[in-house]
C-alpha cells in the first residue's frame, strides 16, 4: 500500500448508520449521583458513536485523542460547567477551552449533545465552508472560547480569563484541557508559573494523560515525569483520577475553586482510543481514519460497553 | 533652506502612557499586560494608578499574548506591551492565532521598535515587525509618527472591537501632525502637496521625509509627503493617486523595506505601475546609535532627497 492510499482511505458514507445521535441535554437538575453517572455514560457512548461517523465521513480527524477526552468533555458540558446555550455571552458563565484543538470532533459532538450546535450540522465536519473546522475557531462557533490547534495556546489564554475573573471578584471558573504530549510546549510552563504565582483558584487545568503523542509514547519522546511533582512545584493543587470515570470527574470539578486557593491540576489518566479494542493505547490511531467495517465494529463494541 | 519641522523631539512612550492612564480612569476594563517591561514600557504611572490592572507575567512572551487574549475573553480590554523585537518574534504564533485569527479586542503595543536599541545589536532591533504583521488578516497595524498620533491611535484602539498592533518608539521625534489632526484607520495624512515625486513615510522617519522635501524644494523639485500611519489596511486611494499624479514614489521606514515599501510596491505593481524606491533597513545592522543607523541605511534627509531627485530625473 502506498503512503497516499494510507492517508486517504476509501470511505462509504452511506454505509454509516446515522440514527445513533440526537440532542441529549444536561443531566437533570438534582439528579442523584448514580443517575447522573448513568446519564453521562449513555451520553458519552452516543457522542463516541457520532464522533467516529464524523471522522469516517470526513476522511480526517484525530479519533484516538478524541476518545480519550470525550468523558471529560461530556462531564463538563452536560453536568459541571455553569454554562449552557442560554448563557452564551453571559459574562458570568464558566469558561472551557480545549487546548488540544485537534480533538475538535469530540468537542463539536459534545456541543451538539449539550444543545450549542445543531446535530445536523455535524455532518458538515471539515467540508468546504463548514463552521466545523478541523480545529475549533472562536469566530465560527459562539460556544468556542478560544481558537486552538497549534499546541500550547489554551493554558495561557485560560490563565488570562481566570485573571479577569479574579480582578472582577467573580465566581466564574475557567477549565482547560491540554494533552499530555502538549505539555512539551514551553508556553504551558510559562502559564503554569503565572497561574501559581497569581493563586488562580478559579482555574482548573485538566491533563488528558493518555501517554501517547502523534508518533510515539510520551515517555519515549520527551518524558514529563515526575508530572505531579512538577505541577505541585508550580503551585498547583494536584488531583489524579481516571479520566473515564464520570463520578470521579464530577467530584473533582465540584472542588474548583480549591479551598487551598491554588489552581487545580487534574491529571486524568486516560486511554487513547478508549474503549475500542483495536484502537486502545495504539499509537497508530492518532489520526488514522477507520474503515466502514471498523466503524461498524466500534459501534458494536460501544453498544456492548 | 528653511527648516519647517519643529526641532523639539519627543519620546512617544510618554504620550502612550498618559493616554493609557486617561483611558484607564474612564474605563475599568482597561488592563495592561507586560513581560517584565514596566520600566521600558514607561508604565509606572499606570501601575501606581491601577495596581490590580497591571499583569506582569515576567519574561514569557508567548504566555503574555495568550494571557492578553484570555483577558479579552474575560471582558477586559488588554494592552499587551513589550519590546517589539520580543513581542513579535517570540510570540508570533500567538499574535497570529490568539489575536489576529481569533479577532479578540486586544491591543499589542510594540515598544522601542526598529533601530531604537541601536547599540544593542540586531537581536534587539525590531526591523521585521512591520513586514510580519502587515500581512496578518484582520490585524490593524498602526505606526504613529509623533505624540499626537500616538495618543489618537491608542484611543482608537481602545474602542475598536478587534486586534490592533501599535508601534511606539522611544526615539526622539518632532511633531509632524497638522493642527486639528484626527487619526482615521487606513487613511494617509497629506503633510505636504507636491507634483514631481511622492515621499511616503511612517513612524519615526516622517520628520526626516519632511526635511527631505524642504531640501528638494530648494532644488526646484516639488515633493508630496504622505504620512502613512496605518499599514493594514493601507490607504489604496492615496497611494494610487500618488502613482498617477507624480513621477514616482519613495518609501521611508525604520524597518526592513518589506514593510511599508513592500505594501506600496505590491499595490502599485498591480493597480498603477510606477517607479518605487524603497528606503529602509536592508540587512542586519552594524553597531551604532539609532540616529546613526538611520543615516547609514540611507535615511538622512539629504540621502532621502538624493534618492527622490534621482528618481525624478532618471
Amino acid at each position: 500500500m502506498t503512503v497516499e492510499e494510507d492517508l486517504v482511505p476509501e470511505v462509504h458514507v452511506e454505509d454509516v448508520p446515522k440514527d445513533v445521535f440526537s440532542v441529549i441535554g444536561r443531566v437533570p437538575e438534582g439528579a442523584p449521583r448514580e443517575e447522573a453517572i448513568a446519564f453521562l455514560r449513555d451520553a458519552a457512548r452516543a457522542v463516541r458513536k457520532r464522533d467516529i461517523q464524523m471522522v469516517s465521513a470526513a476522511g480526517l480527524g484525530h479519533i484516538g485523542g478524541e476518545y480519550s477526552v470525550i468523558d471529560i468533555l461530556v462531564t463538563l458540558y452536560l453536568h459541571s460547567l455553569r454554562m449552557g446555550p442560554e448563557l452564551l455571552g453571559d459574562p458570568e458563565r464558566d469558561r472551557f477551552i480545549l487546548s488540544k484543538g485537534h480533538a475538535a470532533a469530540a468537542l463539536y459532538t459534545t456541543l451538539a449533545a449539550a444543545g450549542f450546535i445543531d446535530p445536523d450540522d455535524l455532518s458538515t465536519f471539515m467540508q468546504p465552508l463548514s463552521q466545523l473546522n478541523g480545529h475549533p475557531a472562536r469566530t465560527k462557533i459562539a460556544a468556542v472560547e478560544a481558537s486552538t490547534g497549534p499546541l500550547g495556546h489554551g493554558l495561557p489564554i485560560a490563565v488570562g480569563t481566570a485573571i479577569a475573573g479574579k480582578i472582577d471578584g467573580s465566581a466564574r471558573r475557567t477549565f482547560v484541557v491540554t494533552g499530555d504530549g502538549e505539555l512539551q510546549e514551553g508556553s504551558n510552563w510559562e502559564a503554569m508559573m503565572t497561574a501559581g504565582n497569581h493563586g488562580l483558584a478559579n482555574l482548573c487545568v485538566i491533563v488528558d494523560r493518555n501517554r501517547l503523542q502523534q508518533g510515539a509514547k510520551v515517555e519515549d519522546t520527551n518524558d514529563l515525569e515526575p508530572l505531579p511533582d512538577k505541577l505541585r512545584a508550580f503551585g498547583m493543587e494536584v488531583v489524579e483520577l481516571t479520566g473515564h470515570d464520570h463520578g470521579a470527574l464530577m467530584d473533582a470539578f465540584a472542588q474548583v475553586p480549591a479551598a487551598s486557593g491554588k489552581p487545580t491540576a487534574i491529571i486524568a489518566h486516560t486511554v487513547k482510543g478508549n474503549p475500542i479494542s483495536f484502537m486502545s493505547n495504539n499509537v497508530a490511531w492518532h489520526h488514522k481514519v477507520p474503515t466502514p467495517e471498523q466503524v461498524a465494529q466500534a459501534i458494536e463494541e460501544l453498544e456492548q460497553s | 533652506m528653511t527648516a519647517t519641522v519643529e526641532k523639539k523631539l519627543h519620546d512617544c512612550r510618554d504620550a502612550w502612557v498618559e493616554t493609557l492612564v486617561e483611558l484607564g480612569e474612564a474605563d475599568p476594563r482597561i488592563v495592561a499586560v507586560v513581560n517584565d517591561s514596566v520600566g521600558s514600557s514607561k508604565l509606572a504611572p499606570f501601575q501606581s494608578a491601577f495596581p490590580e490592572r497591571l499583569v506582569n507575567v515576567g519574561i514569557a512572551e508567548q504566555d503574555m499574548v495568550g494571557v492578553g487574549a484570555g483577558l479579552a475573553n474575560g471582558g477586559k480590554i488588554p494592552f499587551v506591551s513589550a519590546a517589539s523585537c520580543f513581542l513579535t518574534a517570540r510570540a508570533m504564533e500567538q499574535v497570529k492565532v490568539d489575536a489576529a485569527y481569533s479577532q479578540h479586542h486586544m491591543v499589542l503595543v510594540g515598544q522601542s521598535p526598529g533601530m531604537a536599541y541601536g547599540e544593542l545589536g540586531p537581536t534587539h532591533h525590531s526591523i521585521e515587525d512591520l513586514a510580519w504583521l502587515r500581512i496578518l488578516p484582520g490585524l490593524t497595524v498602526i505606526v504613529p509618527a509623533d505624540p499626537e498620533e500616538t495618543r489618537q491611535a491608542v484611543r482608537w484602539a481602545a474602542q475598536h472591537d478587534g486586534p490592533v498592533f501599535i508601534r511606539v518608539s522611544r526615539m526622539g521625534v518632532p511633531d509632524v501632525s497638522p493642527a486639528g489632526y484626527e487619526f482615521a484607520p487606513g487613511k494617509a495624512v497629506t503633510l505636504r502637496d507636491g507634483s514631481d515625486v511622492t515621499l511616503v513615510a511612517c513612524g519615526t522617519v516622517v520628520g526626516r521625509a519632511l526635511e527631505a522635501a524642504d531640501l528638494l524644494a530648494s532644488q526646484g523639485v516639488s515633493a508630496r509627503v504622505l504620512n502613512m500611519p496605518t499599514l493594514n489596511p493601507i490607504d489604496h486611494e492615496a497611494i494610487l493617486a500618488a502613482a498617477a499624479q507624480t513621477k514616482g514614489i519613495v518609501t521611508v521606514e525604520e524597518a526592513l523595506t518589506s514593510g511599508l515599501g513592500g505594501a506600496v510596491a505590491e499595490l502599485v505593481s498591480e493597480r498603477h505601475p510606477t517607479r518605487v524606491r524603497r528606503l529602509g533597513v536592508t540587512t542586519f545592522a552594524p553597531t551604532g546609535t539609532a540616529e546613526w543607523l538611520l543615516d547609514h541605511f540611507g535615511m538622512s534627509p539629504q540621502a532621502i532627497a538624493a534618492s527622490a531627485a534621482e528618481l525624478v530625473s532618471s
